[in-house]
């Protein structure tokens, strides 16, 4: 679920409210987001990848997660982990030219394999 | 809240903005029709694709090897129903139209050949890459607005009326034609991408006499991390299970340890360095929660649940025919809102053949109905002024006075408690179907009859509240699908009918809404059976 906006990082551009599929995220008067609904947060790590500035942080957990701390966070490195693991930056996309998943397809036990080694085209 | 409504007019109106209604609207557009996309939440980010990576499958133009093998794949474990030169027709329009995502630009990554390999989509970069060719292409998107109901003219669909989510204003659109794009129903489980996907499309095509095909088959359940939401199940062919003192438990015996309440370890030990960076430079957001909350799942076991995914990765939807049209004039069904039966059979539809379907059957719903949009071809102002009848109920107009006890959240729970308790829904008996039923009747009643947003209702109560009277619909349809198979068959299981039976290789078409219905259909006749 959403955890954290660190306010001292947004940029109050209203992406992340934007994107979101459900109303979890609103902005206030002043344009900053804030967590409406967190109830209706799927973890979809999604407003973090179209955040342009790393501000904000969803657990993995699917229910509230007591254990959030912003500043171990950020010191492990773990704000915007995501976006760059896909290669995303500044809120745009990257990294799908890298993707390495045909390894998992060719992978497949016989004669799968086989045929995704066929695939390319 | 100010409230005013804003009026459209289309040829071609789509419903829903995952990948099938993307490509429903795109093709519509390319044919030549004026097209209004609709979505609940935000066109980019929306439903089940945007949190994950999707295994697409396509046939490699001249290899008939890769060709045949791509098609037979899934034969096997379909226990029936599968057309093979459907499922070919699926895959090569696939292909054609991958060519032309290469042609607008995809960044397809390449396997050790140096050739493109298109079997792997990156959800977030994908859907962000359509939505972008669809504002070049000239559809007028409508993020954050839920439909709410249909508007029909002489029984033929004639376009939506729906609410805008941020402002509280209404919307409506009059077309000449209305594809369904809502995807499947996963009844608000958990899993990660499937908060929006309640069924409303169900609902509001039932409302006009569509029908629905293989509700039974819709007994999809998959692996998450114990306390995540992420189901993505290709790691684990690469996995070990065992249970709380590390005894092995073989993979298909994993849902029946967790239905008996054991709990169940996993651990990705089987997977070598070179398919380890496969697994992690292909699939990132697997990984998010081991990163985050520590523990190497290469090395260390983890506790894993299964999440209910329902219609989303399974089998059964919306009936239509080769063009996608549902049973009702001017109205089409796509993606995983439809039944995939010719497709992947009983058994679970995601992802490759899933993903390709989403692209062939909005591509062919688009140009189905920009086909039947043409027949008003006074243009928008002629669909302007064609009279119509919305035709929302349960949910949104209540037939009797409001209940201020029937919340949605009461609703939605007790719909829950039907549909998602492994150890009574992994495998069901037919007493287990019928008491379920007859509760879940007493409910549509009770949620037909009082079931209203509350007074002075935000626009988040409204939406919710026709959700509930969805899931309650499509939990109907499902069970009463399911209490008609007295057999086990792919994603249906009867605890009471453990063996697959011959004679039962049909279909069952299911509808209705006070009183559902449920009857058979003999399969396509080029159908394999089982």
């Amino acid at each position: 679920m959403i955890e954290l906006i660190l306010s001292e990082r947004c940029i109050a551009c209203g992406t992340c409210a934007k994107v979101c599929p459900d109303d979890v995220l609103r902005t206030d008067a002043a344009g900053e987001p804030v967590i409406a609904h967190k109830e209706d947060c799927q973890t979809c790590y999604l407003c973090e990848l179209f955040c342009p500035v790393d501000a904000l942080y969803v657990s993995p957990r699917t229910a509230p997660d007591p254990t959030v701390d912003a500043a171990a966070l950020i010191a492990a490195g773990l704000v915007g982990s995501y976006r760059r693991e896909l290669g995303w930056a500044r809120g745009r996309p990257g990294g799908t030219e890298t993707d390495l998943s045909y390894r998992m397809h060719e992978a497949f036990t016989e004669p799968f394999g086989e045929i995704w080694k066929r695939s390319g085209i | 809240m100010s409230e005013s409504t804003l009026h459209l007019t289309a040829d071609v109106l789509v419903i829903g903005g995952g990948p099938a209604g993307c490509w429903a609207a795109l093709a519509a557009r390319r044919a030549g029709a004026s097209v209004v996309l609709a979505e609940k939440g935000y066109v980019g980010t929306s439903g089940a694709t945007p949190p994950a990576n999707t295994t697409l499958f396509y046939t490699v133009p001249g290899d008939r090897l890769q060709n045949d093998g791509m098609v037979d794949h899934r034969v096997a474990p379909a226990k029936g129903f599968i057309v093979r030169d459907f499922v070919r027709r699926v895959y090569d329009e696939t292909t054609v139209n991958t060519e032309l995502m290469t042609r607008w630009g995809y960044p397809w990554p390449r396997n050790e050949t140096g050739k493109t390999f298109r079997g792997n989509l990156r959800g977030p970069d994908y859907m962000i890459f359509l939505r972008k060719r669809l504002l070049a292409e000239g559809v007028r998107i409508l993020d954050h607005s839920p439909a709410l109901e249909l508007l029909t003219a002489d029984g033929v669909a004639a376009g939506a009326a729906g609410i805008t989510r941020r402002t509280g204003d209404r919307w409506e659109v009059r077309a000449g034609a209305v594809v369904v794009a809502t995807g499947g129903c996963a009844f608000r489980s958990g899993v990660v991408g499937t908060h929006n996907l309640t069924g409303d499309g169900y609902l509001l095509a039932a409302e006009a006499g569509a029908r629905f095909s293989g509700m039974e088959f819709s007994g999809q359940w998959a692996l998450a991390p114990a306390e995540g939401g992420l189901t993505k199940g290709i790691i684990y062919f690469s996995g070990s299970f065992s249970d709380a003192d590390g005894t092995p438990i073989p993979h298909p015996g994993v849902p029946d340890a967790l239905a008996a309440g054991r709990s169940v370890h996993a651990v990705l030990d089987r997977a070598d360095p070179y398919l380890e960076d496969g697994y992690r430079k292909g699939q990132p957001n697997i990984f998010v929660y081991f990163h985050r909350l520590g523990g190497n799942p290469f090395t260390d076991r983890y506790p894993v649940r299964l999440l209910y995914e329902g219609t989303v990765r399974a089998a059964g939807g919306l009936d239509v025919d080769e063009r996608c049209a549902t049973s009702v004039p001017g109205l089409y069904a796509v993606g995983d809102a439809t039944t995939r039966e010719k497709l992947t059979g009983a058994a679970m539809s995601g992802g490759g053949p899933a993903v390709a379907w989403c692209i062939a059957s909005g591509t062919w719903a688009g140009q189905a109905a920009t086909a039947f949009a043409r027949q008003f071809a006074a243009g928008t102002a002629g669909l302007a002024g064609r009279p119509v009848h919305a035709i929302g109920g349960a949910g949104l107009r209540p037939a009797a006075n409001p209940d201020p006890e029937r919340t949605a959240e009461a609703v939605t729970r007790a719909v829950q408690q039907e549909i998602l308790p492994l150890d009574r829904n992994y495998r069901r008996t037919g007493a287990g179907i019928a008491a379920a039923l007859e509760r879940l009747d007493g409910l549509w009643e009770a949620a037909r009859d009082g079931l209203a947003p509350p007074a002075g209702a935000t626009p988040r109560d409204i939406v919710r509240a026709r959700e509930a009277a969805a899931l309650v619909a499509t939990a109907r349809w499902i069970l009463a699908s399911a209490g008609q198979r007295t057999e086990t068959r792919g994603l249906h299981r009867r605890a009471d009918f453990p063996g697959l039976d011959p004679a039962q290789h049909h279909h069952l078409l299911s509808g209705g809404l006070d009183r559902v219905w449920v009857r058979r259909a003999d399969p396509h006749e080029e159908a394999v059976a089982a």
